[in-house]
């Protein structure tokens, strides 16, 4: 099979799903705040963090055309999930992440019954409504989740039993990223398969697909289920390197900014997520240093000039200087 | 009657007091070339939506081959082989036409749910679906985006999406609208050279189209079923010339 040279058809898909050296780069370049900004890792690994939250919305949103405005809610979900173990005792790390995941991915899946069956403005709605009712259980249920002063308590055990979770951040940007680097193998494969395949379908021509004899339900239920998984698992990151669990995981405000940063990054790019949690992030690190107050008014403005300019994001632009286009050989 | 590809029984719908199907009763035999024609309005795409489950009938019957498949949904009908086109383009813009047949081959064999395999593992499938679109000379440019194809060409795709679901009844609404005359016979001896194993029925407003591509023809008016006949027939049919061919002269 090996020796059998590939057919054009064959070697356009191969081509479409090889990694580019630029891709590469990038990965790379995610280890250099070891290096060069030592004193950020905090920030790094808050980035690393949002960027996966960013990458499970696209995988939704950029990939399968489902617009969310309460994405939280899975993140939120996952991170008490995360806290609470942690507070109850159980302290590893890494199982108390797959249990957030589960958590999270279970939640999904029951909500996605609803989800599959709406579209445009009804799914925006729904999606904001649910968000805003789990934030508020989560604050009457202050018993359970502290309500406004947020979780306390969380202490986390030694990262495979040997990192301390310090300070500075070494070990929560490395185990940030090592988690991040993982979702985004999947998230990578998932595109480049035939599922991946028929939620473009989905977003470009959603009447079409029963026509074609495909349940565009199941699929997007799919899709959801997943999407909640990789969102609650950033979700319990979050509340293992930081110890501690806030209302405002669970809230509207972070279901818009995660919309916002993928839709600067380019939604339905795989790393438009990333890249606009790094702009983002770290423009609102530089900016609110300067002027705490008006911080939204320059996200605005950036967000106008984007959408306005470069339709399909930061990277869509930047995609258009370097046409990927497949050439025959 | 086990020959029968396709048969509807006693189809009625209405929008409001509007009556778009009455009492339509419709039977192909397997591996017939239908055409369906009538003046606008007269309900067949209506019925191609009926037939299909796009529209649900408020009475009737289709049976696809010797199964009922009144209740099933659209998608389950399209797995059973009973698949239809679009007289509007409804295709994938931003799929290169090579994408869009893949993954109709690749949920007619069921792997379309696969997320966790690159899509490269199912040659299989990419090389059904490229022949598929060499068949229909659509091989040059099936690489390109659907959106940058010429109008006759997204034509084909439409055919090409449906044939890769191997339907054993196609459906055809109007194939070949709003493609130049010469360009749609070429269209339609793509549809005549299909496998005698699909029975096609076209809709299709061409009356030199149609008595040259048909061997039989029902005609539609007012949502009932007129006629049905030959070609000959049809031509001489007293009825026809009054209620349509002779209206679609003075059009």
């Amino acid at each position: 099979m090996g020796a059998e040279p590939a057919s054009e058809p064959q070697r356009y898909f191969d081509h479409r799903i090889r990694w580019r050296p630029l891709e590469l780069a990038f990965w790379f370049a995610t280890l250099l705040p070891f290096w060069l900004t030592p004193t950020y890792l905090v920030l790094a690994s808050q980035i690393a963090i949002t960027g996966l939250f960013a990458l499970s919305l696209d995988l939704i949103l950029g990939y399968a055309g489902i617009v969310s405005l309460g994405h939280a809610a899975y993140f939120g979900f996952g991170s008490y999930t995360a806290g609470l173990i942690a507070k109850w005792g159980w302290g590893e790390p890494l199982s108390g992440l797959l249990i957030a995941a589960a958590a999270a991915g279970v939640l999904g899946y029951v909500t996605s019954f609803i989800i599959a069956r709406f579209r445009h403005l009804a799914l925006i709605m729904i999606t904001l409504g649910f968000g805003l009712l789990l934030a508020e259980a989560a604050n009457s249920a202050s018993w359970l989740t502290g309500g406004a002063d947020g979780l306390q308590g969380v202490r986390m055990w030694r990262l495979l039993g040997i990192f301390p979770f310090d300070l500075y951040g070494y070990a929560a940007y490395s185990y940030a990223l090592a988690v991040l680097v993982l979702a985004f193998l999947l998230a990578r494969r998932l595109i480049n398969s035939p599922f991946g395949l028929a939620l473009r379908g989905i977003r470009e021509r959603a009447v079409r697909m029963p026509a074609i004899g495909a349940s565009s339900v199941a699929h997007i239920r799919m899709v959801y289920t997943i999407a909640a998984t990789m969102a609650g698992i950033a979700g319990g990151l979050l509340a293992q390197t930081t110890e501690t669990v806030s209302l405002e995981t669970l809230g509207f405000q972070r279901s818009a900014d995660v919309l916002v940063m993928l839709i600067l990054g380019g939604a339905g790019r795989l790393y438009g997520g990333i890249i606009g949690a790094i702009i983002y992030l770290i423009a609102r690190d530089q900016f609110s240093g300067i002027n705490p107050q008006y911080w939204y008014f320059w996200i605005g403005l950036l967000l106008i000039a984007v959408v306005m300019f470069l339709p399909n994001g930061i990277l869509g632009g930047l995609a258009r200087l370097v046409p990927p286009r497949w050439s025959r050989a | 009657m086990s020959s029968l590809a396709l048969a509807t029984r006693g189809l009625d719908k209405r929008f409001g007091s509007l009556v778009v199907a009455n009492d339509v009763t419709i039977e192909l035999p397997q591996g017939e070339r239908y055409a369906l024609i009538g003046p606008n309005g007269a309900g067949k795409t209506t019925l191609i939506n009926l037939v299909t489950g796009m529209l649900k009938p408020d009475r009737g019957r289709v049976f696809l081959g010797a199964d009922e498949v009144t209740s099933l949904a659209p998608a389950e009908r399209v797995q059973r082989g009973l698949v239809r086109t679009f007289q509007l383009n409804t295709l994938f813009p931003r799929l290169s036409a090579l994408e869009a047949v893949t993954l109709a081959v690749c949920e007619r064999r069921g792997c379309a749910g696969v997320w966790w395999r690159n899509l490269p593992f199912y040659g299989e499938a990419i090389e059904e679906a490229h022949a598929i679109l060499v068949s229909l000379r659509l091989a040059a440019s099936c690489y390109r985006p659907t959106a940058e194809l010429a109008y006759g060409q997204q034509r084909l795709l439409e055919i090409a999406l449906a044939l890769a679901t191997r339907p054993k009844v196609l459906l055809l609404d109007e194939p070949a609208a709003g493609v130049p005359q010469a360009e749609s016979t070429e269209l339609f001896s793509v549809i005549a050279d299909l496998s005698r194993a699909i029975t096609v029925l076209f809709i299709e407003h061409d009356v030199n189209v149609v008595f040259r591509f048909a061997r039989r023809i029902i005609v539609m008016v007012g949502g009932r079923i007129l006629v049905e006949g030959t070609p000959r027939e049809i031509a001489t049919d007293r009825r026809v010339r009054e209620t349509y061919l002779g209206g679609a002269e003075h059009a």
